[in-house]
This record gives C-alpha cells, sequence and structure tokens, in this order.
C-alpha cells in the first residue's frame, strides 16, 4: 500500500536528521526563521560555517508543522552540508522537492519555506561578520510574514505561468498571516500580468 | 501483525457482519424494484421492509423515509426544496414563497449545507450563520433573534461530526413551529448515538446516512414530515413517490436497513461501552499528555467523541504518526485538508489557530475495547513528545 507521501519524505519524517536539541550550546553562526504558527508551519534553522572556505559544516533545525514539512527541514539539513554559501542561498523549493522525490501540489508551500529559513540564516551569518553581499537580490520585501520579496513574485509569475492571486498564494502563501499586504501583492500581480 | 485501532468512526464505521450478511444476500436480488414481475416485486418487498424498519426507528411511517445516494444528498434536498420559488409550481407546495428567501443555520453545519447554502447565497437566498459558543452549542435565543418575516428555513444539525456537540434540537423546532417555519436537522452523526423520535420533536426535515452507523455507503436517508409535497432534487422518474428518481440502491437499501435493525436492539448497550471507554480516553490522555485541551460540550455532547488539541504541534504529523503505530484518527489542521485554513468547526469554537492545526478527534465504534485504549494511552505520549521535541514553538 503507497504510504500519503514519498518514501523519501516517510524516511525524514519518521526519523528526522539533525534536530536541534540544545540551542544554547549549539552556538551556531547564522540563524534563521521563517512562517507562523497561525498558518500551521514555524521553522527555525541554524548553520555553522567554516569562516575560512566559506563553507556550511553542520546544520540543525526544528519545525512546528505537518510530515512533509517536517521532511523538507530534515532533508535541506543533509542538503546543505559542505555547500559554500552562494551554493546554499541559490537553494530553490523546487530542488528540496526533488531530493523528496516530489510532494503534492498542496504542499509546496511547506518546503517553500525551508528554503528562505536556510537563507535567513546565511543573511544572519553575513551580518554577524558584518560581511556585505547582495543579499535578498536587493529587492523590497512584499510580505513580512512570510518574507517574499518583489524579485521572488515576479519570478514565479514567470516561470510557473501564474495568472490569479489565489494561485500566488498556493505557491508562497503570501498574506495568509497578517493579511496586510494583500493589496500591495495583487497590485504588483496586475503590474505583472498587465506587462 | 501489529494491532489496528480505528477512532475515525465519525468519518465512517467499519460494516457491522450482520450488515454484510444482509448485503451478500441482497445481491441475489436483482430485479429492478419498479417491474411489475416477481423479479421486481421481490426487490421492492425487501426496499419496502428496510423502510419499514427504519421509519418504527425514528417514530414515523415508511412513506415519510427517503432514501437518497447520501447525506449530503439529502441536504442539498432541502435546501433546493426551499429555494424553489415558482408561484404555481404543480410539484411542490410550499407556502411563503417568497422571493428575498431567509434561511438560518449555524456556522459550524457540515460542508454539504455551509457549501450548498453559499452557492444558494449567489442566486439571491440570505442566509444567517447563527456563531456558537466555546462549546460549540447554538443560543435557540439566536435563533429568535435571527428570524425575518422572509424567514422560510431553519437548519441546526443535531450533533456536530468534529466535537460531538448535541444542538439544543427540541428547542429549536419549537421556535420554528411557533414562527410557522421549516426546520431541519442534519442527524447523520446522531442517528444511532442518540434516541431521536422525529414526532416528538416536531422537526420538517431530518437526515441520515448510512455508513455512519455501521451500514453501506452511497445511501442516504430524508425524513419528511407527512403532507410536505416536496420538489425532487434529481428528476427523472417515478421513484420514491416522485421525490427522488433513479433506480432504487437495493443492496444500499438493504443494508441500511439491517443497520437500523441493529441499532434498536444493539444501540444503548454499544453507548454505555463506549462512553466508558472514551472517558477512560480522557482520563487517560489528562494523566499522560501535558499541555492538552478539549474542543466542544463535554458534558452534552456524542458518547463516542472526543477531540483533544495538542499544544505546540500539528495534527497532521500527529495523525501520520499514529497511523505508523495503526491508530486511525482525523484532525481539523489545515495541512489535511490542502487548505490554508483549518477547521471551521473548531475555528467557531473562539480557540486560537494553533488549537485548531494541533486537534485531533477520536471517533470510538462499537468494535473498540478496553485493550484499544490501553495501546492509545501507551501509543500517544511518544508520538505527542517525539514531535514537540522536534517543534520549533516548544519550550
Amino acid at each position: 500500500m503507497n504510504w500519503v507521501y514519498s518514501d523519501k519524505v516517510k524516511e525524514h519524517f519518521q526519523n528526522p536528521k539533525n534536530i536541534l536539541d540544545d540551542e544554547e550550546n549549539y552556538k551556531a553562526d547564522g540563524r534563521g526563521e521563517i512562517g507562523n504558527v497561525v498558518c500551521g508551519d514555524m521553522m527555525l534553522l541554524v548553520i555553522k560555517v567554516d569562516k575560512e572556505k566559506n563553507i556550511i559544516t553542520d546544520c540543525k533545525w526544528k519545525t512546528y508543522g505537518c510530515a512533509s514539512a517536517i521532511a523538507s527541514t530534515s532533508v535541506l539539513s543533509e542538503m546543505v552540508k559542505g555547500m559554500s554559501l552562494e551554493q546554499a542561498y541559490k537553494i530553490k523549493p523546487k530542488d528540496i522537492m526533488e531530493e523528496l522525490d516530489g510532494l503534492p501540489s498542496h504542499k509546496i508551500h511547506c518546503s517553500v519555506l525551508g528554503d528562505k529559513a536556510l537563507r535567513n540564516a546565511i543573511d544572519d551569518y553575513y551580518q554577524r561578520n558584518n560581511i556585505v553581499k547582495i543579499k535578498k537580490e536587493l529587492s523590497k520585501v512584499v510580505c513580512n510574514c512570510m518574507n517574499i520579496t518583489e524579485n521572488e513574485i515576479k519570478n514565479l509569475i514567470f516561470e510557473k505561468g501564474i495568472k490569479s492571486f489565489e494561485e500566488l498564494q498556493e505557491y508562497t502563501k503570501i498574506s495568509t498571516s497578517c493579511g496586510s499586504c494583500e493589496d500591495e501583492a495583487r497590485d504588483l500581480l496586475k503590474k505583472c500580468l498587465n506587462k | 501483525m501489529k494491532r489496528t485501532v480505528y477512532l475515525d468512526n465519525n468519518a465512517t464505521t467499519p460494516i457491522h457482519p450482520e450488515v454484510k450478511k444482509a448485503i451478500v444476500e441482497a445481491l441475489a436480488l436483482y430485479g429492478n424494484p419498479s417491474s411489475m414481475h416477481q423479479q421486481g416485486r421481490m426487490a421492492n418487498n425487501a426496499i419496502e421492509g428496510a423502510r419499514e424498519k427504519i421509519a418504527s426507528f425514528i417514530g414515523t411511517e415508511p412513506e415519510n423515509i427517503i432514501f437518497t445516494g447520501s447525506g449530503s444528498e439529502a441536504n442539498n434536498t432541502v435546501i433546493n426544496y426551499i429555494y424553489c420559488n415558482v408561484p404555481d409550481c404543480n410539484i411542490c407546495d410550499r407556502k411563503n414563497k417568497h422571493y428575498n428567501k431567509h434561511i438560518i443555520t449555524s456556522a459550524i453545519e457540515h460542508p454539504s449545507i455551509l457549501q450548498t447554502l453559499k452557492c444558494y447565497e449567489r442566486r439571491g437566498v440570505k442566509v444567517t450563520y447563527l456563531p456558537v459558543d466555546k462549546f460549540g452549542t447554538v443560543a435557540p435565543n439566536d435563533v429568535k433573534k435571527a428570524i425575518k418575516p422572509t424567514t422560510c428555513l431553519i437548519s441546526i444539525m443535531f450533533a456536530n461530526n468534529e466535537i460531538g456537540t448535541i444542538q439544543p434540537v427540541k428547542e429549536i423546532a419549537e421556535i420554528a413551529r411557533h414562527h410557522n417555519i421549516y426546520f431541519h436537522t442534519d442527524a447523520v452523526q446522531a442517528t444511532g448515538k442518540i434516541h431521536i423520535n422525529v414526532h416528538d420533536l416536531n422537526v420538517d426535515f431530518m437526515t441520515m446516512s448510512g455508513h455512519k452507523i455501521y451500514g453501506p455507503k452511497g445511501i442516504g436517508l430524508l425524513y419528511v414530515k407527512k403532507g410536505i409535497k416536496l420538489c425532487p432534487l434529481i428528476y427523472g422518474g417515478h421513484h420514491e413517490k416522485n421525490r427522488r428518481a433513479g433506480t432504487e440502491n437495493t443492496i444500499g437499501i438493504i443494508g441500511v436497513g439491517k443497520a437500523f435493525e441493529l441499532l434498536s436492539k444493539e444501540m444503548d448497550a454499544n453507548n454505555k461501552k463506549i462512553l466508558a471507554l472514551k472517558q477512560k480516553l480522557k482520563k487517560g490522555f489528562l494523566e499522560k499528555i501535558p499541555d492538552i485541551s478539549f474542543n466542544g460540550q463535554q458534558e452534552n455532547s456524542l458518547p463516542n467523541t472526543l477531540n483533544v488539541s495538542f499544544d505546540y504541534i500539528e495534527g497532521e504529523s500527529i495523525l501520520l504518526s499514529a497511523d505508523f503505530e495503526g491508530i486511525a484518527v482525523s484532525t481539523g489542521s489545515a495541512c489535511s485538508t490542502g487548505s490554508l485554513k483549518p477547521s471551521h468547526v473548531i475555528m467557531a469554537l473562539g480557540v486560537s489557530p494553533e488549537k485548531a492545526h494541533g486537534s485531533i478527534r477520536f471517533g470510538l465504534g462499537r468494535e473498540n475495547t478496553e485493550e484499544d485504549i490501553d495501546y492509545v494511552l501507551d501509543k500517544f505520549p511518544p508520538i505527542v513528545e517525539k514531535l514537540r521535541k522536534i517543534s520549533s514553538v516548544y519550550k
């Protein structure tokens, strides 16, 4: 009998890797949080960095959420070990999904969060070490709760052929928390679609 | 083999072995119940026998029972009938054919009421969705206050499927009677768990379903009070006295008839046993798992339903972890539904979205045993502990 998700998701859900047991003594070099309990998913991800080589040497996490949210954070924590910061920064939700052998479409937003938590952790590392990098593609943040930028929205519209605000929400969970950015997001979508 | 404990009897119930036997026998009755030859008459006799058993179980005459394809269809039939506003319709005999129809319902009804009404709202029907208190109860006084001159239906469920809260149906039915308004109750979850006599209750319409009472799926029932000339939702034949077209589901009807017959024999003993098991489960949870709360009315509620919120963790991951142990439950979390919003029922209680995301429904049934509950109380604490350990919101 098939399980709800792929065997890979099952494995990472049943035996999650790299759980953060003791944050105080972990001494992370970078820390990233994303999501919101109200929406049902919230992730905390911490990294250790080899400062000479600019490589992520370790990654641990904690997640509040469904099975695929837990599995996607777990698999991400495995993926990033040994990766350069630049490489890790470029991880897309699609990469995490592929690593998990796929996820149902309505579950995509869960893994979308994992890569964002990671970027927040890397940004945090840069900030702590006064490293000036082109962070967040120098793009304006539209949704503060979910940390979604204008560039991300534009890319999604282009890549996924998004036509409605609801579709955009499916992909990003934009304005699903406090909702204050909904008008701005709708305007941006309208502008992009009219181009 | 690993133990399996089925605690999702509000979603559906396993078929009673005797119902199964009746269904297997019914497979031989291939005649069309509308046909005049002996094959047809045999099927028809069996169907009418089932109808009699069901009618007597709820205290009415057989002609007041209509077989439908589901409880959802029965609910849709009632709303569709109320909506009809053809002034000189020769099928139905609706009084008060207002053009601005108003319907009163509650915020915690089944989607087959709520989504149907959303659609009829777009067709011009006005709907009041009454709030519930923190236990999930509708206040009869709120019903009274919501009545308008154009109100033509009050539809309040008998007992809620997610939290088990029983509504003051009799009081609300009286209010409806007093104002000469039709009253419908969706008794899909209440059937077989509470004694219902439609005559005493004085309801106009009542919905029931086969697969929640150890009967087959694909069969629903609608009680329609004598004298109401219903217009059908499905046209196309003389079946069910012109009230629901479609060749009768002989197998389903015989199955559900048997299920009702068994209820009249076993219901009280089953409910007594089930309630004791639920209390054991609740007590065990309180002793073994910190940071939990119970959703819904605890006193006046279905004997089999326990809805628990586990703080700091999310329902789908609890459900799937329980499933690994062979325990079947359901959740009000958004993640399980594919939407972004958690259960409308739990949210209507005024609890936080976190509590709704972390809610698990235990729906006990006639097959559950003391050992089942011991097993759940053994397996659940480590599941909760494990998920809390990896949760980013658990201190």
